[in-house]
């Protein structure tokens, strides 16, 4: 299982974490668990830096989260030209890691608001690729 | 018991665009400048270098190599340092600590960068892989992104406005006309900045650094060297150097910058000082408001006031804190690996009485404050007359 198709352009081929892509393409937003200490990491990671340990579980996570910050980028880096204007945001989910995504077409700028409810769901992209976006509640 | 190091000798060319010159011509200026500045010192008195650079913004692989060899500065020991846009603050820790360790007696740090070659867009690209390229550089992530998340946080948080971040620029456009080596020369007003078009909101144009072209070199030495080569040594009293999250997923807080902070404590401890006691300051204004943060960072003011200390006009020259009175990135532009060196520059021309027209008066103390990436690298130095 590749991670090549993970969001709009991929610059990671290989990693130990890239059934989360399929888990993704089954609906599901996946975070990994240490089970040595319990440490939930979002997104997820192959090891523990807490305890250096490298046995993780696949856990599902709600997804629920509130908007910590925001941006609308009117320019855009080479190979998302097409994307712009587009929003970024920051949320923390009440999982408790914060996650870093696109925020929906669908919320219109001027009802964008800090601390808003959101939900972040997996989100299919042209040519079978696959990410993860920020909607409203 | 640390031994002394001073800064003896700067140099830097124009920052510029486009304008005919390659990396090693770019380093040659600075080289010379600041040899020429050390008063006789020749090439031969260098005992080590280090090439400060972030790497894919031209196709040189492996700059040292190149730099020294048109410098003629083989066989003496050289290598690169890379901090992205903290390059040549982190080659002058490290020249620093080969000095302090008696490893080394004299070193330079050239740092450069040439970003013409690339388009905007192109160069957001290098920049967009600086960010975390597995979990946020798939969305379109870009410096002035971040910049506008941290931005909107602080507004959200603290109340500061986009005219405040306005007032940064302004300043910065006040000293600018009076650096011949700054790459924008012009004064703008808040309305110039408030209707410069939107590039992420709620950053606008005139708010954002531009990318740039040039080179900067700093020669540093031991106690006997520099009292030999100079009767002004600028010295160093206090170095600081924190890292955070590359990712912003990973921040805790987003309306400031925790490496800077822990920086600026290590180099405030390290010089036995307060923030009251820097007398002027260089700090890493990469957009408008990562001024603001700086000034609440280094304790300039209190945190969430970084707007209103813009507002009172403390930060110009004959104000309680000088800030940036050669302008800034925001005017001289940000050849990244250049920039750092470009900063202490002006802080050593502040601290020998050298800085003409932006002259802050009996300035001896003074803080530079170099930024790499989103806040990843934090590098604070203190310099003694």
């Amino acid at each position: 299982m590749s991670f090549e198709k993970f969001g709009k352009i991929s610059y990671t081929k290989e990693t130990k974490v890239a059934d989360f892509v399929k888990h993704l393409e089954e609906g599901r937003i996946m975070g990994t668990r240490c089970e040595k200490c319990g440490k939930l990491h979002f997104p997820p990671r192959a090891d523990c830096a807490d305890c250096l340990s490298s046995n993780m579980e696949w856990v599902e996570l709600s997804g629920r989260g509130k908007l910590i910050t925001y941006t609308t980028a009117h320019f855009a880096p080479v190979g998302f030209e097409d994307e712009a204007p587009y929003t970024l945001a920051l949320a923390e989910l009440d999982d408790g890691p914060r996650v870093f995504a696109s925020l929906s077409k669908d919320i219109p700028e001027n009802e964008i608001k800090i601390g808003m409810n959101l939900k972040l769901v997996p989100i299919r992209l042209l040519e079978e690729r696959i990410s993860y976006e920020l909607r409203k509640l | 018991m640390s031994k002394k190091v001073a800064v003896v000798g700067v140099g830097q060319t124009a920052f510029t665009r486009s304008c005919g010159i390659s990396i090693r011509e770019h380093c040659f200026e600075a080289f010379k400048e600041a040899l020429e500045d050390c008063g006789n010192l020749s090439t031969k008195d260098i005992d080590a270098s280090i090439v400060c650079s972030a790497p894919e913004y031209d196709k040189q692989r492996t700059p040292a190599g190149l730099i020294t060899e048109y410098l003629d500065l083989n066989p003496k020991p050289t290598f690169l340092a890379e901090a992205i846009c903290a390059s040549s603050s982190v080659g002058t820790r490290i020249a620093w600590a080969f000095i302090n360790s008696g490893l080394h007696r004299v070193v330079a740090i050239i740092g450069f960068q040439k970003m013409s070659e690339l388009t905007s867009a192109e160069s957001q690209e290098r920049m967009l892989r600086g960010a975390d390229i597995m979990w946020e550089s798939p969305f379109g992530s870009m410096m002035p992104a971040y910049y506008a998340m941290f931005a909107r946080a602080h507004m959200h948080q603290y109340g500061t406005t986009e005219e405040q971040m306005a007032q940064v620029k302004v300043k910065s456009g006040e000293y600018s006309v009076m650096n011949p080596k700054a790459m924008f020369r012009k004064e703008v007003t808040v309305e110039n900045v408030l209707k410069s078009r939107v590039i992420t909101s709620p950053l606008k144009l005139l708010d954002c650094c531009a990318n740039a072209d040039g080179a900067s070199c700093l020669i540093l030495a031991d106690e006997d060297e520099a009292k030999k080569i100079t009767d002004t040594p600028v010295w160093i009293s206090g170095l600081g150097l924190a890292s955070a999250s590359i990712s912003i997923g990973s921040r805790k807080t987003v309306a400031s910058l925790s490496c800077a902070f822990e920086a600026a404590n290590q180099a405030y401890q390290m010089a036995d000082l307060k923030p009251k006691d820097i007398d002027v300051a260089e700090v890493h204004d990469c957009f408008t408001i990562a001024e603001i943060m700086a000034y609440e960072d280094l304790g300039f003011c209190k945190r969430g006031e970084g707007g209103k200390l813009i507002d009172s006009g403390e930060t110009y020259v004959g104000g309680r804190i000088p800030v940036n009175v050669d302008g800034g990135l925001l005017s001289k532009g940000h050849p990244i690996g250049a920039t750092g060196g470009s900063q202490i520059r002006t802080m050593v021309l502040q601290l020998r009485g050298d800085a003409g027209k932006t002259q802050v008066e009996r300035a001896e103390t003074g803080l530079v404050h170099n930024i790499g990436g989103i806040g990843v690298y934090g590098s604070v130095i203190i310099f003694r007359r």
